[in-house]
C-alpha cells in the first residue's frame, strides 16, 4: 500500500501513514487555512487502509497545537478510524499541557476507540 | 509627524505590545504568530500561558481572515476603510488579545446571540457546547458556527468582552477582547 508522507510546515502537521512499517502518526501543528482540503488525502488514505487493515493498528497523535477548524477534521479522522477493527489511539502531549490532555479526553468521549495517553 | 509620537504614547498608555492594521491573510496570520511567539519567548513567559495566547490568537486572526469578504464590500472605495485591526496588550496581571473588523450590521444578530450564549456558560457548559458543535456541524459549515469563540472562551477562562461600534448605515465594527490572566506566582515575580 502507498505511503502517505507529508512534511510538517509552520501551519500544517507532519503526517506519516505507512502500513508496511506500521507507522501511523500525525504530529506538530495544525492550523491550515483550509483544513477540509488539507485532511482530504489523509481521509482518503484511511478509507483505503480500512479495506485491508492490519490485525491491530496503533495510531499516534502527537500534536503541539491545533485550531478549531482542524479539530473538526481530527474528529472526522477519528470517526474514519473507528470503523477499523483492532484500532487504538495513542494520544501524546507535553507534560504541562493540560489543554492538549483535555482535548484527547474529549475526543475519546466522541468516538468508540480505546485511547491511551502518553506524555512526551 | 506628531501622530507618530501620539500613536506611541497611546500604545504605551494602553499597554499595547503589538498592533497590526490592514489586510489579513493566512500569511499575515503566520507572520504575526511568529512575531508574538518570539516576543513571548524572550519575555520568558510560562509555556501554559504562551500556549493559551497562541490558541486565542489563531482563532481571532483566522476569524478575521474568514470574514474578510464582508469587510471587502464596505461600500467605500477607500481600501483602508475595510481593513481590520489586531492588537495584543500586556498588563501586569494579564495579556489581552484584541481584534476589530467590520461586519454587516444586518448580520450582527446571530453573532451577538452566540457571544451572549457563550458568556452565560460556565466551564462545563462550554465543554458541552464545544462537543455539541463539533459533533453536529456538517463539512460545509466547518470553521463556522462559533466554535472559535467557544474555544477562545475556554482557553481564556474569562468572559469574552465585545462591542459593535456603528460605522455607517450598513456596517458595524466588531470589537473583541479576550483576556489571558497570568498565574499568581508569575505576577508576583514580575
Amino acid at each position: 500500500m502507498e505511503i502517505l508522507n507529508l512534511e510538517g510546515t509552520s501551519d500544517t502537521p507532519k503526517i506519516i501513514l505507512d502500513k508496511g512499517n506500521k507507522i501511523f502518526e500525525i504530529s506538530g501543528r495544525s492550523l491550515p487555512e483550509d483544513s477540509v482540503e488539507f485532511y482530504k488525502p489523509v481521509l482518503a488514505w484511511i478509507g483505503n487502509y480500512a479495506k485491508e487493515p492490519l490485525a491491530a493498528t496503533s495510531f499516534t497523535f502527537r500534536l503541539e497545537y491545533f485550531n478549531t477548524s482542524s479539530s473538526k477534521l481530527i474528529l472526522d479522522v477519528l470517526s474514519a478510524l473507528e470503523e477499523i477493527p483492532g484500532m487504538q489511539i495513542e494520544w501524546c502531549y507535553q507534560e504541562d499541557d493540560e489543554d492538549m490532555e483535555e482535548a484527547g479526553k474529549e475526543f475519546s468521549e466522541l468516538v468508540e476507540i480505546p485511547f491511551s495517553y502518553k506524555t512526551v | 509627524m506628531k501622530f507618530i509620537y501620539d500613536m506611541h504614547q497611546m500604545m504605551v498608555a494602553h499597554k499595547v505590545i503589538l498592533i497590526y492594521e490592514g489586510d489579513f491573510t493566512q500569511e499575515t496570520t503566520k507572520s504575526i504568530l511568529t512575531m508574538a511567539e518570539r516576543n513571548l519567548d524572550s519575555s520568558g513567559e510560562e509555556s501554559t500561558i504562551k500556549k493559551k495566547i497562541f490558541n486565542v490568537m489563531v482563532e481571532a486572526l483566522q476569524n478575521i481572515v474568514k470574514h474578510s469578504d464582508e469587510a471587502k464590500d464596505g461600500g467605500s472605495t477607500d481600501p483602508g476603510h475595510h481593513a481590520a485591526i489586531f492588537l495584543i496588550g500586556h498588563e501586569q496581571s494579564q495579556y489581552s488579545i484584541m481584534s476589530g473588523n467590520p461586519v454587516k450590521t444586518a448580520n450582527t444578530g446571530p453573532l451577538k446571540a452566540a457571544l451572549e450564549k457563550i458568556n452565560s456558560l460556565d466551564k462545563d457548559g462550554l465543554k458541552e457546547l464545544y462537543k455539541e458543535i463539533i459533533k453536529n456541524t456538517s463539512i460545509s459549515e466547518k470553521g463556522g458556527a462559533g466554535l472559535g469563540f467557544v474555544d477562545m472562551a475556554r482557553k481564556s477562562g474569562e468572559k469574552l468582552e465585545w462591542a459593535f461600534i456603528p460605522m455607517n448605515d450598513e456596517f458595524s465594527f466588531f470589537c473583541l477582547k479576550v483576556n489571558i490572566v497570568k498565574t499568581k506566582e508569575a505576577v508576583t515575580n514580575e
